[in-house]
């Protein structure tokens, strides 16, 4: 949601202020329909936070998500687009679906799939999206980066200056969702090894049975 | 002008591979499964050892009643054979089958990422048509599709990366520009875990677990009938071709061949993946189905081992012949 309305706020924002100096705002074809998927995107995320259908949501997510990867190739970001839809469409929501289904999900309404939380939500979201749009007018004001020349999100580009200029944070993220792997197999082995320990005394359990049931749990 | 009449040719063609190739895929399949099951299959229709009993299977669903469960959630439940076939045609345009860029439906810089992200996104279909049917066995096939994708998406990917590595680029046309004959020895662990991971993501036998039509009658499809069905079953041999090219292109050198490649470059291509595509017929009837807790163990605890290795040779023979 966030995301979504901080990359459709910035598009305005930044069409904006290039078009004081540049005229950025004569709309070309690719303006347009950045512009569109841009709403369609924001569409698509506000009715994922607000249906009451669960797996329906999900799959609004999959539009915004979507929206965002065709954003980024309007940018000619092509590596950062196909990525995007890899990651997010093609593994977390099938991730995010697989845990619904694994749970509950009913079909039709679920009345009580509601928080009380969501006006805190909605200002934490504003909040977010406007420490970005803020963050990126600040950073990029009046930069004009030319889309027709060399491409700039070519593979290649992307690869170099990632590996290049930034790959010390590159390395320290990738560090950082190593220890999350780490730290999430540490945990769920300890809630398996309480509940083994519990349940252990029990008289007459068949030696193997529980150990071989909890290997597969784990896996 | 005449690049629109360009682009629309490319486009019409692999619109044209798109719905021949599956049906010639399917049709191999009845003939090369009877005859390894001392049969003869399919022998009346069209006349000639029945070559057009897929047209004619294609007519009768064609008249079938489409059928939505009461229960179900009926958009998506539609919905859902669309978004299982479609990403099979996108992967279609950007696979080379000859030199040259004339070779191709469309040039894309970051190919491999292409064509993995998208044939993950024909998973979504399996699952939206488990969860929309409002059917426990289909409920049942769509949560085993899931846990097969998340557990088989890794081993390819990391396969695939390991080829991108040895090639130095990530566009399927670089890859084949780039081929030597000696990388199938080299790529063939990569290779083999490619090949059954892109298996598995296609839940062929024998990875259909999650179609178990003994136990669960037919997942996630259960409740599917007329020309829907007919699509989920299409989108099941257009992964075959498109598993199969890619293999091809990415492991196999695609239109290199000893002789003729300038030329004849897209047979050499053709030849490999039918090859392929006789070895995924083969295994269909060959080999009994894996058991779901045998399927997680045989990704986590061999294939994705495996393409590690793969990435870690890959990256050292790397190193050693590009010292001078």
């Amino acid at each position: 949601m966030t995301l979504a309305a901080a990359a459709a706020t910035a598009a305005h924002a930044t069409t904006t202020t290039a078009a004081e100096t540049h005229g950025f705002l004569s709309p070309t074809g690719v303006e347009i329909a950045f512009l569109l998927v841009g709403l369609v995107t924001l569409g698509a995320a506000v009715v994922t936070v607000t249906t009451r259908q669960l797996v329906h949501a999900a799959l609004w997510l999959v539009v915004a998500l979507g929206g965002l990867a065709v954003e980024y190739l309007l940018l000619t970001a092509e590596f950062i687009a196909w990525v995007q839809v890899l990651i997010y469409v093609g593994s977390v929501v099938v991730l995010l679906l697989f845990g619904l289904m694994l749970t509950r999900a009913p079909i039709g309404r679920s009345p009580d799939a509601d928080s009380g939380n969501r006006w805190v939500a909605l200002g934490v979201a504003v909040t977010a999206a406007a420490a970005l749009v803020w963050v990126v007018v600040d950073a990029f004001r009046t930069t004009w980066i030319d889309l027709d020349g060399a491409p700039a999100g070519s593979t290649e580009v992307t690869g170099a200056s990632l590996f290049q200029h930034w790959v010390l944070p590159f390395e320290a993220l990738s560090v950082l969702l190593l220890a999350a792997l780490v730290g999430a197999i540490v945990l769920s082995r300890k809630a398996k090894a309480e509940r083994a320990a519990a349940t252990a005394p029990t008289p007459g359990t068949p030696g193997p049975g529980p150990t071989r049931r909890e290997t597969e749990g784990t896996r | 002008m005449n690049d629109v009449l360009d682009v629309a040719l490319r486009l019409l063609v692999v619109f044209v591979v798109f719905l021949t190739f599956p049906l010639i895929v399917g049709q191999t399949e009845h003939k090369v499964m009877a005859h390894m099951q001392g049969r003869l299959g399919p022998m009346y229709a069209g006349g000639f050892h029945g070559w057009a009993q897929l047209v004619a299977d294609g007519v009768k669903f064609a008249q079938k009643e489409d059928v939505v469960p009461a229960g179900a959630d009926r958009r998506i439940f539609q919905l859902a054979p669309a978004v299982a076939l479609l990403p099979y045609l996108l992967v279609l345009l950007a696979i080379p089958i000859g030199p040259g860029e004339g070779a191709v439906g469309q040039v894309i810089d970051a190919g491999v990422f292409f064509v993995l992200a998208v044939m993950g996104v024909g998973v979504l279909g399996s699952l939206m048509a488990g969860w929309a049917s409002a059917n426990k066995f289909s409920l049942l096939g769509g949560l085993r599709t899931a846990a097969q994708l998340l557990a088989y998406e890794l081993p390819m990917l990391l396969t695939a990366a390991s080829v991108a590595m040895a090639a130095g680029t990530v566009s399927l046309v670089g890859i084949l520009d780039a081929f030597e004959w000696w990388w199938v020895p080299w790529q063939i662990t990569g290779a083999l875990v490619f090949f059954i991971a892109g298996l598995a993501e296609l839940q062929r036998p024998p990875f259909d677990m999650p179609v178990a039509d003994s136990e669960i009658i037919f997942g996630a499809y259960t409740e599917y009938t007329g020309l829907r069905f007919a699509l989920f079953l299409l989108a099941e041999y257009a992964g075959i071709v498109v598993l199969c090219g890619l293999t091809t292109v990415l492991f196999l050198g695609g239109w290199h061949g000893p002789w003729g490649a300038d030329g004849l470059g897209w047979v050499w291509t053709l030849l490999k993946a039918a090859v392929l595509a006789f070895v995924v017929i083969w295994l269909r009837v060959t080999y009994p189905r894996l058991r779901e807790d045998q399927l997680q163990k045989f990704s986590w605890t061999l294939l994705v081992p495996l393409s590690l290795a793969q990435i870690a040779l890959t990256g050292i023979v790397k190193v050693v012949i590009s010292q001078p």
